[in-house]
C-alpha cells in the first residue's frame, strides 16, 4: 500500500479514484502514567508516555484507514490528513483520512 | 503556611530544573538540526516535475512537551496584564522543532533526501481544569521521497 499526503504518488499514474477512506481511534490516558505526567508538569519537559501513546494511536488510525482502502481494492492512498480532537478530559480521538486510488507504474 | 512553603518550593524546583532541562533540550535540538540538515523539507504541495523520484512514503514525528511550574506561574501573571508570553513561546518552539527532527529521522531511515508537503498540527493536552494549558502535542507529517540525484 502506497501512502502519501501529496495529491499524487510520484512516478505513478492514477488510474481510478475509489473515494474517501478513513480510520479513527479514541484513546484514554493511563492513570499511572497520568500521575507521572503530573510530576513532569512541575519540572517541565517531554511527556514521553504521551508521545508514545499518541504515536501508537495515530498508527492504529492509519492502519484502519489502510484496511478500508484494501477492502475497496485500492493500492494507494493519497492526500492523507490527520486530525486530533479531545472528546472528554483525558481522552483524545485521532483521525486519519485520505483518498483511495488505484495507481500503476508510469511506463 | 505550609501551602505557601510548598508553593515556593515548587516554584524554585520548576525554575531550576525547568531552565536546566530547556537549555539541554535546545542544545540537543541544535546538534541534531545540524546533523539532519541534508534532509530537505519543502512545504510546497507537489514535487517539481524535473525531479527523478524513485520512492515515496508518508512519514511523521510527534512530541508532547509540558511547561514547568515556574513558567506556568509567570504565564498566569502575564494573563493579568496581557502581552507576549515568552514562556509559552519557547514551549511551542521546542515542540515544533523536536517533531520536525523526528520526522527527518524517519525520512533518513527510509533513505529519503527530501520531504514534501509538510503539515504541522498542534493540539493542547489539558491536565486538569484548574491548570489550563499544561502541555502541547505537535505532530509533523509529510511525504518523504528518494530522488535519483540523492543516490
Amino acid at each position: 500500500m502506497l501512502t502519501s499526503n501529496l495529491e499524487i504518488i510520484p512516478g505513478q499514474r492514477i488510474v481510478r479514484h475509489l473515494g474517501l477512506v478513513q480510520g479513527s481511534t479514541v484513546r484514554a490516558k493511563h492513570v499511572g502514567k497520568d500521575l507521572l505526567a503530573g510530576v513532569k508538569n512541575i519540572f517541565g519537559g517531554e511527556l514521553r508516555a504521551y508521545t508514545e501513546l499518541l504515536q501508537e494511536s495515530r498508527e492504529e488510525a492509519l492502519k484502519r484507514m489502510i484496511e478500508q482502502a484494501e477492502a475497496v481494492g485500492a493500492n494507494a492512498v493519497i492526500n492523507i490528513r490527520f486530525s486530533t480532537s479531545s472528546i472528554t478530559m483525558g481522552a483524545a480521538e485521532l483521525f486519519a483520512y485520505g483518498t483511495a486510488v488505484v495507481v500503476e507504474e508510469r511506463g | 503556611m505550609f501551602d505557601l512553603y510548598l508553593f515556593l518550593i515548587l516554584l524554585a524546583l520548576g525554575f531550576a530544573i525547568g531552565t536546566w532541562a530547556e537549555k539541554r533540550h535546545y542544545r540537543s535540538i541544535r546538534r541534531r538540526e545540524a546533523e539532519y540538515a541534508d534532509v530537505l523539507l519543502i512545504a510546497s504541495k507537489l514535487p517539481t516535475p524535473d525531479l527523478q523520484i524513485e520512492e515515496s512514503h508518508l512519514v511523521g514525528g510527534n512530541t508532547v512537551i509540558s511547561v514547568d511550574y515556574f513558567k506556568r506561574f509567570v504565564a498566569g501573571l502575564r494573563n493579568l496584564v496581557g502581552g507576549r508570553m515568552t514562556t509559552y513561546e519557547s514551549l511551542v518552539d521546542r515542540a515544533r522543532r523536536e517533531a520536525i527532527l523526528r520526522l527527518k529521522q524517519e525520512a533518513r531511515q527510509l533513505g529519503a533526501d527530501m520531504v514534501f508537503n509538510i503539515k504541522l498540527e498542534t493540539a493542547s493536552i489539558s491536565q486538569s481544569a484548574n491548570n489550563g494549558v499544561g502541555s502541547i502535542e505537535v505532530y509533523a507529517y509529510g511525504t518523504a521521497v528518494r530522488t535519483r540525484r540523492g543516490r
